[in-house]
This record gives structure tokens, sequence and C-alpha cells, in this order.
């Protein structure tokens, strides 16, 4: 029973992987592409190291699986704001048919 | 078995981010890409220690997330202070 719940967990991150590099290949610009590293990161790979880690029971590897998905779950968000900050300071376009841009405002003001 | 499957999705996912990173037009384009990459790269890690029962492949995937996270900071950091241009 335990496995099937492992399996579920493994095949929803495999498919969460490949759907966020496809976004991560197809979006228009930076910020658009930035949701697709999310998904990449805890759709995907936070997802499989869960799955390995109720795979193997009890174990080293369940206890350092999960120690490295919490560790991206914390470090992820930090690293994305980091960058779409770098990249609106460095002057990237927003894609054009985009509605709102509430930083550029902010620094109008 | 199933792992060695979710193996060929992950490495799949990746070769399709490194495409991204070399297209790329901007350097956050990259680092967006090479952030992804390296994320991948430490699940692919987990699950080769978890198949060859070689625990220190873990030690080395927790080792490489944290210094893949220094560098996405180092990066931004660097890329804040300048203009696209240049």
């Amino acid at each position: 029973m335990i496995e099937y719940i492992a399996y579920l967990f493994l095949c929803v991150g495999g498919a969460c992987a490949l759907i966020g590099a496809m976004g991560l290949l197809r979006f228009p610009d930076v910020y658009n592409r930035l949701h697709a590293n999310t998904v990449i990161v805890v759709g995907g790979v936070i997802m499989t190291l869960f799955g390995v880690s109720i795979l193997y029971g009890l174990s080293m590897y369940s206890l350092k699986a999960l120690l490295i998905a919490l560790f991206l779950f914390i470090t992820n968000p930090v690293g994305a704001h980091a960058i779409a900050r770098a990249a609106h300071k460095s002057g990237v376009k927003l894609w054009p048919r985009s509605v709102v841009d509430k930083l550029e405002e902010e620094e109008k003001r | 078995m199933i792992l060695v499957g979710i193996l060929i999705l992950l490495i799949g996912a990746s070769l399709l981010c490194s495409v991204r990173a070399v297209l790329g037009p901007t350097a956050p384009d990259r680092v967006v890409a090479f952030d992804a990459l390296t994320s991948l790269m430490v699940t692919v890690l987990v699950i080769l220690g978890v198949l060859y029962e070689a625990s220190f492949f873990l030690d080395v995937a927790l080792v490489y997330a944290m210094l893949a996270f220094l560098g996405t900071l180092a990066i931004a950091k660097y890329l804040e202070g300048r203009r696209v241009g240049d």
C-alpha cells in the first residue's frame, strides 16, 4: 500500500519536472520563466524527494532526502526573488502584453 | 525500476533546461535556467545514490544544493548594479 503512494509521488514529480522544463523553454520573458522554475523545484524536485523518502521508510536515505527537500523549499523563493529583483533593476523589459508592473510604479513615485 | 524511469524523465527535463540556458537572450534567463538545472541535478544525484546504495551521493547532493543557492545569490547581487546592454 505504502509503495503505491510513493509511486504516485514519484510519477507526479517526474511529470511536473517535464512540464516545468517545457514551460521554461516556451515562456516569453524572465518573470514568466521564474514561474516555470518554481514548478520544477516545488512540483518536480520536492515531490520526487518525498517519493524517495516514503519508498525507503525510516532510514538514512529518507532523512537526508527530507533534509534536502526542506533546504530547497526554503532557499528557492529567496533565490527567485533575488533574480527577479536583479533583472528588474538591470532593466530587463517585461513581455509587451503583460498588464501591471507594481515595482516600476513604486519607483516612479 | 520506476526510479530508472523517473531518472530518464528528469534527465530529459534537464536537457530542455540546458537548451534554455544556451538560448536565453539575457543574463537573468541563463541564471534561472541554471537554477532549475542544479535542482534537477540534485534530484538525479539522490536517485543515483538510492539506486547504487551509496549514501555519500546524498551528502554530495546537499552540499551541491547549498553551493548552487550561494552562486545564485552572488550572481543576482552582481547583476543588480548594471544595465542590460553591457
